[in-house]
């Protein structure tokens, strides 16, 4: 019996989407970023390409989150309500290679900011950092579309990465990101159908496909991730396979999920076998991470800075193709 | 080429004896044909049999076992994604001990690693496995070791000593124990001598597929067929990759030199890498995890992620039918129902959390079906609520009398309500999500 190498070739490819727009494609950013590209599972080497690594962005607000846990205070404490010196931070002390502006604020339950205000904030950030942005809404569809609208006119040639539409929402916010040249987020609950659904949405309408990826609803560990996992490993196959409504890169959000979990804020003296809090806190997001890099993530939203320097690391570790490897 | 049924049927001594545990040889077969019996376990099997199916026969990854009084299995593996179908045999998770650390620091160890027990999600999560390296001078270090594991601990026991007359002494001590040997070098005759004398699985290191192989075909030929491998790598992304070819090669390629189960170790730099390194080799392929110390925080993540991959896609994770508090609800906090689907409970409880407030849950057994399907297979109708809110006599807990439905079995409310004599229903949101804005604008008592 002779070994052979069990090289799977595929037919499909991973569209690659660009981030971000420098002086000389009309933005103001110092570099944009490109992901996606792979024709191979996630840092197969042997077998694919893998033009593009993943990256990590990091996430500042408008409005400090309820519940925001004392192992991220630690951090951020100083800065937390000064979303501009904080995303300078992120990018600077932690290495953020992106900056998503959560824009919570404005939902009309939680603040009702206006959409002028939301400007505002995007604008002092955008000053502030010069990585590419993410702006991330929420689930108030009336109150989104008007400060989405509005932000992407304020930012029109930044190719910010528009967070997200869904496909009982899409039509306003996908036309200003159209006439604005923003990318994307195209965020369907857990399912392979739902995603492939409202990306062929989505181009019905004339969306140009390289500016989408997708969200599959991230599951943090413990709490849905095997559902995630799943989804994204069959979503990623089916693109490797040839179906071009669903080879688009995949955004996760570790952290905005990890946070909230009592994981995160559960002191050891209370449950001794969970250990160390913060310990705990930074682990919790790096497993989600990796766990979810596997399944064909490339895009990850962080939270906490130690799960931000290794999630990098090892991404690089795995990124470079091995000498006399398989 | 696999074998149907049929086929492998005529190959057998067809007595129906029940030898193999099976009543008829027909139904060995088919259990032959699935990969779910080995055809070794037919004692009258001829010899031309034993060559004709012996490849066929196997399953492609094989099952071994570590351990005495309940041996951890790994391997058995049939599928690359769990979507496929499901992972069967959770990775096991060994935490290394050096004899170099001192019987005392050994011994609290020890103490510590038996004593770790948490519970998730109805799982009682502990180490599996205890990895002995002998890096000391004195091979008595080494004795002690593993008669300090003896009597505190009933883990399974993974050797790594490259002193061969310490081995030879300690292995004495684990007669009983189906213990693993990890090889540092290329597989000896030796080796296999001690293998099948102490009932030893061996764990082959190689440099390369080829090396690996032919290190197996070389034990399996002796007769030593429980063995593990690991590929060395020079790094994560080598590591991952080199998992992924080998379990490929015995899933896809049925190619049975390789079919064995994966060790992988551990060796971060600091404990953040040593949790991400972890998270990858979990997801990819790793049988048995090697960690390089006990860690409390990072073995309750590490056995969460466990739990994750290797739930069965098809069965969904259900939480128990009780009542739940959601902070620290007094008999006046308001009272929410909703089914037993772990990620509908979760999520629920979360986005209760969230808004605030301190509250009852109600969580019916739905045997893991999420609102919407529940509802529609009759398992979440007003009197089956009705009934469970009985039976745990929640009348006598809260002193309110509404309770909050879900939005989507608004229908529900009328017949919920007369079964329940006494009580009013609210009629809840649709999602989860909007429950901080719901119980704003929305009296609940």
């Amino acid at each position: 019996m002779v070994f052979e190498l069990p090289k799977e070739t595929n037919p499909g490819k991973v569209r690659e989407v660009t981030l971000g727009a420098t002086p000389a494609q009309g933005g103001t950013r110092s570099q944009a970023i490109t992901i996606g590209g792979s024709t191979a599972l996630p840092f197969l080497f042997f077998e694919g390409e893998h033009p593009h690594k993943p990256v990590v962005a990091m996430e500042v607000f408008d409005k400090m989150p309820s519940k925001y846990p004392k192992i991220l205070l630690d951090y951020f404490g100083d800065v937390i309500d000064k979303p501009a010196e904080m995303a300078k931070r992120c990018v600077e002390k932690y290495g953020a290679e992106l900056i998503s502006v959560r824009l919570e604020g404005t939902h009309p339950e939680k603040g009702n900011r206006s959409a002028a205000e939301a400007v505002e904030i995007v604008q002092q950030v955008l000053k502030s950092v010069s990585v590419p942005l993410i702006i991330t809404g929420h689930s108030h569809f009336e109150k989104i579309n008007e400060v989405m609208k509005k932000v992407c006119e304020v930012t029109a040639g930044e190719n910010c990465l528009i967070n997200y539409v869904e496909a009982d929402n899409y039509k306003t916010i996908a036309a200003s990101c159209i006439v604005y040249k923003h990318t994307l987020v195209a965020q369907s609950p857990i399912d392979v159908n739902l995603a492939k659904q409202l990306n062929i949405l989505l181009t019905d309408m004339n969306f140009p496909p390289e500016r989408i990826v997708i969200d599959p609803l991230t599951g943090t560990l413990g709490y849905g991730l095997e559902y995630t996992y799943s989804i994204m490993e069959r979503i990623r196959n089916e693109a490797l396979a040839g179906d071009k409504m669903l080879a688009f890169p995949m955004l996760v959000t570790p952290g905005y999920e990890s946070f909230r979990v009592k994981e995160s804020r559960t002191l050891e003296e209370d449950y001794p076998e969970w250990g160390n809090l913060e310990m705990r806190g930074a682990y919790w997001e790096i497993a989600t991470s990796m766990s979810q890099l596997m399944a064909g993530a490339e895009l990850l939203i962080l939270y906490h800075p130690k799960a931000v320097d290794v999630v990098k690391k090892k991404i690089l570790e795995m990124f470079v193709r091995q000498k006399g490897g398989p | 080429m696999a074998l149907s049924g049929l086929d492998i049927f005529k190959l057998l001594p067809k007595t129906n004896c029940g030898d193999c545990g099976v009543p008829t040889c027909m139904a060995f077969a088919m259990k032959l044909a699935q990969k779910k019996a080995e055809l070794s376990e037919c004692p009258h099997a001829s010899e031309e049999a034993t060559a004709k199916l012996g490849a066929a026969s196997e399953p492609p990854i094989r099952l071994v076992k570590i351990g005495r009084s309940h041996p951890l299995e790994v391997g058995g593996e049939t599928v690359l994604f769990r979507h496929e179908k499901t992972f069967f045999h959770p990775a096991g998770i060994a935490i290394q001990l050096r004899t170099s650390e001192g019987n005392e620091r050994i011994l609290k160890k020890i103490e510590e690693i038996e004593n770790y027990k948490a519970v998730r999600v109805g799982e009682e999560l502990k180490a599996d496995l205890l990895f002995i390296t002998h890096d000391s001078q004195n091979h008595q270090d080494f004795l002690k070791t593993i008669d300090l594991v003896k009597t505190n601990s009933n883990k399974g026991i993974i050797l790594d000593c490259p002193d061969s007359a310490a081995l030879n002494q300690g292995l004495e001590l684990l007669k009983e124990d189906q213990p693993a040997l990890l090889l540092r070098g290329e597989l000896q005759d030796a080796d296999l001598a001690l293998a099948k004398k102490y009932n030893a699985a061996l764990i082959l290191q190689g440099h390369s597929f080829e090396n690996l192989s032919s290190q197996t075909i070389k034990a399996k030929n002796a007769g030593v067929a429980n063995l593990l491998l690991n590929l060395e790598a020079q790094n994560l992304g080598a590591y991952l990759q080199n998992n992924t070819i080998l379990r490929r090669s015995a899933l896809r390629k049925n190619f049975k030199p390789l079919g064995y189960p994966l060790v992988s170790f551990i060796r971060g730099e600091n404990k953040f890498d040593q949790m991400a390194q972890a998270a990858v080799l979990l997801c990819k392929y790793a049988s048995i995890l090697v960690l390089p110390g006990y860690d409390r925080a990072m073995l309750y993540t590490l056995f969460t992620l466990r739990q994750n991959i290797y739930t069965d896609p098809q069965k969904p994770i259900q939480v128990d039918a009780a009542v739940y508090p959601i902070g620290e609800p007094t008999p006046q906090s308001p009272v929410f129902v909703t089914t037993n689907f772990s990620l509908t409970y979760f999520i629920v409880s979360g986005e209760i959390e969230n808004s605030g407030i301190s509250a009852h849950l109600v969580v019916v057994d739905t045997e893991g079906q999420s609102v919407l399907t529940a509802w529609a297979a009759g398992k979440f109708g007003g009197a089956k609520i009705a009934k469970f809110i009985k039976e745990i006599k929640l009348e006598e807990k809260v002193k309110t009398r509404k309770i909050v439905i879900p939005g989507l079995v608004a229908r529900i409310s009328g017949d919920l309500e007369e079964n329940l004599p006494g009580w009013g229903v609210i009629v809840g949101c649709q999602e989860a999500t909007d429950i901080p804005a719901f119980v704003k604008n929305v009296k609940l008592t």
